[in-house]
């Protein structure tokens, strides 16, 4: 007698495809951040905002299309990755208007800048572009493992677009990091969009290398490791992500990308002395660059005690007041435009936008936004985990922890619990490099889970299995 | 690779474990803190929010106001009805500056976030009505206050004014005062008024009513004479005490100076109305330090926890000096520093027949709409000295303006008590002395419905007790007169 084991997660039976679940849920993520939008209007303006119905009209219309465009292409796709993404994506555009409305913010602006100009606009023409974006992915990707031909072509998009802020005339030095470029008027983060090209080389890389990395290695005090030509690319990307950190100030982008390998490599692998090695590496850096760069310390300086140079340092201040306006917030929040987060000055509305989540709905609607997050990244994990194929698995997990290193290193920077770097909170910070890239992200992620939930294909009526069921001992 | 997947899904959710970990911290048990630390100008920005509400005196008048302001965080700016003269009652409530006193005892009240404000700002959140600030309600009377300010003309110094019966405090005046509005908005001016009020010599800011302690000199004799009663060493005021003349300070060689003719031997009433510095202090040496120190801390003194709400120093009588010093300290002089508001609880506790009540000022919290949201009861402080020794003590002070020192407080057709006082100031008695004046109004019905103390700083003449008499008992007596005309 056989024994039918399930070993994979996709059965032969014909599952609900649950398009009509995600319907459900994103009239509830379009709904929700119009009447947050009213919410801000009363509180501010004592009358209902009168863009309402068209930021309303536009968010439906938005999700309704990448709704259409998932149900067309990608019709077993995780039904909560697009949901989540539009709440998080509409409530990030009240937050912003939110913060269009502060005079505070207004008048800083035109001491600076000389004029004050709104972002939520902005904003919602990004998201639009976002979205098309999204449906670009999904309608060109017919399956992600085509982007496997792409590996070394990606690695040097990757380092492309990881240089390009340091060329002289095309990059713009804003505050401190050299991380924007600009072109035609529109200053664009490559960093963001590095991300998930330098994740699609690390998986082709890794599911070609995963071997010879796992197998081919000596043993050196209880650790494999592995041999030089394999370890040489790895050894490049550390490097990597310690010039970029040197060059262009941003410490969070390298935390992000050295995270993210040392991920995938763990599972492309399965030793854990990758993890440890991948630790003592980025220890190894942390001390290096902590002992020379001047505003690293001035920001670990800051974390320590975020009001011992508050007068003085422009890094203290900030972190200061954002703890200051988690704190002011309470449990349930001062309600939708009626805080004061604004006093963070500049950087409110972009790496500093979960400040106003904390002090104007409260722990209870930071961990609400937590949640959503941890959701994003449980549909992605559960994804790789679904994935029949060892590049869409690492292609998948990289995303997702990349995702999730994301919001720990900016969550927990603006909430003091390690130090600040300067990276936005994916959907909710103003920025359009940020939209874009993470709309495309979910696009991805939804490509690959379409793949993973695809029901096998029946298989051929084999005249052999006939035979076969026939034979009896006797 | 589904193992490490699992492993690495357990690491992202202790990414986002530790942040909503981290998020509980701040928000809830920090939450406190955080929204409070000095730092955060959450806290000003609230406090000047709305429309503060007012510091009202007796009789209805709002003695504070509101204004709105445009270009600054601060919406509305804090006025003030007469700044000088309330000064040492509300304190100021200043934008760049903080606030001090019934300002900031009272803020949550003023601010109306006070939690006892909480059905209001629930109703008013349905019925659409705007947040704002409940009112306190205080027992200074308007007519007396300014009685006294005027007295004081361009002495320094200080006036309170106590209603012996209940402890309500009638007069707050401190000279020279300050106007609160001068520096209550944040811009240059009002930076310049303060810093011209900071560093300004003379320390103007300075509340003397309460917040400054004096030598109270010879005034402090009602004290020891309290404690000779009480403790036995005198039972009838018209017996001569074994005092010889000159008295020399116990284990000394010093004389104590009189200024008055026929101390030898005085009796205690006779002491009393010429003033007499050794009968007292043979009396307070008699008496011993630690039954001395007992009566005035009866009477309010060693205490650093008087509150009206606004803390008063803790006026002093020293615990550990040797009996010398406690001789001298019996006449007011030596270690001895009382603060007016002391002094007027002294004649207070003797004018109520030795009931002390605690002194207060604020009579009513009011929500916005005027409603009652805390009333205050007369309370009872202590008993420094039984009834029959308190009215032993009147009589003496009843002859000091009769026929001794005080006469100049003499008003026609009630029974007035009093004590002059003239206090050594400096090295070697080089400054100019503080003149000082304690007395009580008592009505025909035994009762009396005001005790003032009235310290004034910077006094010409120089012999003792002449000028408590000159220039300090016209200022009571014309508080007093106050009180006496008042109709509220």
């Amino acid at each position: 007698m056989s024994v039918v084991t399930n070993t994979t997660t996709i059965g032969a039976i014909e599952l609900p495809s649950r398009r009509n679940t995600e319907l459900m849920l994103l009239v509830f993520a379009v709904v929700i951040p119009i009447f947050a939008y009213a919410n801000v209007g009363l509180a501010i303006h004592g009358e209902l905002p009168p863009g309402m119905l068209a930021y309303g009209g536009g968010l439906a219309v938005l999700a309704g299309l990448a709704h259409f465009v998932v149900r067309r292409y990608a019709k077993y796709a995780d039904p909560l990755l697009l949901p989540i993404a539009t709440l998080l994506n509409g409530l990030g555009c009240v937050l912003i208007w939110r913060l269009d409305q502060s005079e505070r913010l207004q008048n800083l602006a035109k001491r600076s800048f000389g004029a004050f100009s709104e972002s939520a606009p902005r904003q919602m023409m990004y998201t639009a572009v976002a979205i098309a974006l999204f449906a670009a992915v999904l309608m060109l990707l017919k399956d992600h493992r085509t982007l496997q031909r792409f590996t070394y072509i990606s690695m040097a998009a990757a380092l492309v677009l990881l240089i390009l802020p340091v060329i002289p005339g095309l990059g713009a030095d804003v505050f401190g990091a050299k991380i924007w470029i600009s072109v035609a008027g529109f200053s664009i983060q490559p960093g963001e969009f590095a991300k998930i090209v330098i994740a699609v080389f690390f998986a082709g890389y890794l599911m070609v290398k995963r071997d010879a990395l796992a197998l081919a290695s000596r043993r050196f005090m209880g650790l494999y490791l592995p041999r030089g030509r394999d370890l040489g690319p790895i050894l490049m990307i550390w490097a990597m992500s310690l010039l970029i950190l040197v060059f262009e100030n941003d410490l969070g982008t390298s935390l992000l990308f050295f995270g993210m390998f040392v991920i995938m490599l763990y599972v492309a692998t399965e030793r854990t002395s990758w993890i440890v090695i991948g630790l003592l590496m980025s220890v190894g850096g942390a001390v290096v660059v902590g002992t020379f760069a001047s505003h690293v310390q001035a920001r670990v300086n800051a974390w320590l005690d975020p009001f011992g140079c508050y007068t003085t340092s422009g890094a203290c201040e900030q972190v200061g007041q954002s703890i200051m306006s988690f704190g002011s917030g309470g449990v349930l929040g001062t309600g939708w435009g009626q805080g004061n987060s604004d006093l963070i000055g500049f950087a409110a509305n972009s790496d500093f936008i979960f400040s106003t989540v904390g002090e104007e709905l409260g722990l209870s609607g930071v961990m609400a936004f937590l949640l959503l997050y941890g959701l994003i990244i449980e549909r992605g994990v559960r994804t790789a985990l679904a994935a029949r194929d060892p590049f869409g698995k690492l292609f998948a997990i990289g995303l997702s922890g990349a995702f999730s290193l994301q919001i720990f290193v900016v969550a927990g920077g603006v909430m003091g619990l390690i130090p600040l770097t300067g990276m936005t909170m994916p959907f909710l910070a103003s920025g359009g490099s940020s939209v874009l890239a993470n709309w495309a992200l979910i696009g991805i992620l939804i490509r690959i889970s379409d793949t993973a939930r695809r029901p096998a294909p029946a298989p051929a009526p084999s005249p052999d299995s006939e035979m076969t069921q026939v034979v009896r001992p006797s | 690779m589904n193992k490490p997947l699992r492993r690495i899904s357990i690491f992202c959710g202790l990414l986002v474990l530790a942040l909503l970990v981290r998020t509980n911290w701040l928000q809830y048990v920090q939450a406190e803190e955080l929204s409070t630390r000095k730092e955060n100008r959450r806290v000003q920005i609230a406090q000047y929010a709305i429309q503060r509400g007012n510091i009202i005196v007796k009789g209805g008048q709002a003695i504070t106001g509101s204004t709105a302001t445009d270009g600054s965080d601060y919406k509305y700016k804090r006025t003030y009805v007469n700044g000088e003269l309330w000064a040492p009652v509300t304190g100021y409530a200043s934008q760049a500056f903080g606030s001090t006193q019934l300002e900031a005892l009272e803020d949550k009240i003023l601010t109306g976030n006070d939690d006892r404000l909480f059905f209001d700002r629930t109703i008013g959140m349905f019925t659409g009505e705007k947040k704002a600030g409940g009112n306190v309600v205080t027992t200074l009377m308007p007519d007396v206050q300014e009685a006294a300010f005027k007295a004081l003309g361009n002495n320094k110094g200080a006036v309170a004014a106590i209603d012996p019966r209940t402890g309500a405090i009638l007069a707050l005046v401190s000279t020279p005062s300050y106007d609160p509005g001068s520096f209550a908005g944040n811009s240059k001016a009002d930076e310049k008024a303060w810093v011209e009020l900071k560093d300004g010599e003379d320390k103007k800011l300075v509340n003397r009513a309460l917040r400054e302690t004096y030598p109270p000199g010879s005034t402090f004799k009602v004290v020891t004479a309290a404690a000779a009663l009480e403790h036995g060493v005198v039972k009838d005021v018209n017996e001569p005490t074994d005092t010889p003349e000159p008295y020399i300070l116990p284990g000394t060689r010093t004389p104590m100076v009189n200024h008055a003719q026929g101390c030898e031997k005085a009796s205690l009433l006779a002491a009393m109305r010429v003033s007499c510095n050794s009968v007292f202090a043979n009396l307070g040496d008699k008496v011993g330090r630690d039954n001395m120190v007992e009566t005035a801390e009866k009477f309010g003194f060693n205490n650093d926890k008087i509150d009206t709400p606004v803390r008063a120093f803790a006026s002093v009588y020293d615990k550990t000096m040797n009996r010398d010093g406690n001789a001298q300290s019996s006449i007011g002089q030596f270690n001895t520093a009382a603060t007016p508001l002391q002094m007027a609880m002294v004649t207070a506790a003797i004018a109520n027949d030795g009931k002390l009540m605690k002194p207060y000022m604020v009579d009513q919290l009011t929500a916005p709409n005027l409603d009652v949201v805390e009333k205050h009861e007369p309370q009872e402080m202590s008993r420094p000295l039984s009834a029959a020794n308190a009215q032993k003590i009147q009589q003496t002070m009843v002859d000091v303006v009769e026929n001794g020192t005080g006469k100049s407080a003499k008003i026609k057709g009630v029974t007035v008590g009093g004590k002059t006082g003239t206090a050594q100031h400096g090295e070697g008695n080089k400054k100019r002395p503080y003149a000082w004046f304690i007395s009580y109004v008592q009505n025909p019905d035994g009762t009396s419905p005001v005790a003032v103390a009235v310290v004034i700083e910077d006094s010409n003449a120089d012999r003792e007790d002449i000028s408590g008499g000159g220039l300090a008992a016209p200022v009571a007596k014309a508080v007093m007169d106050a009180v006496l005309k008042s109709k509220i």
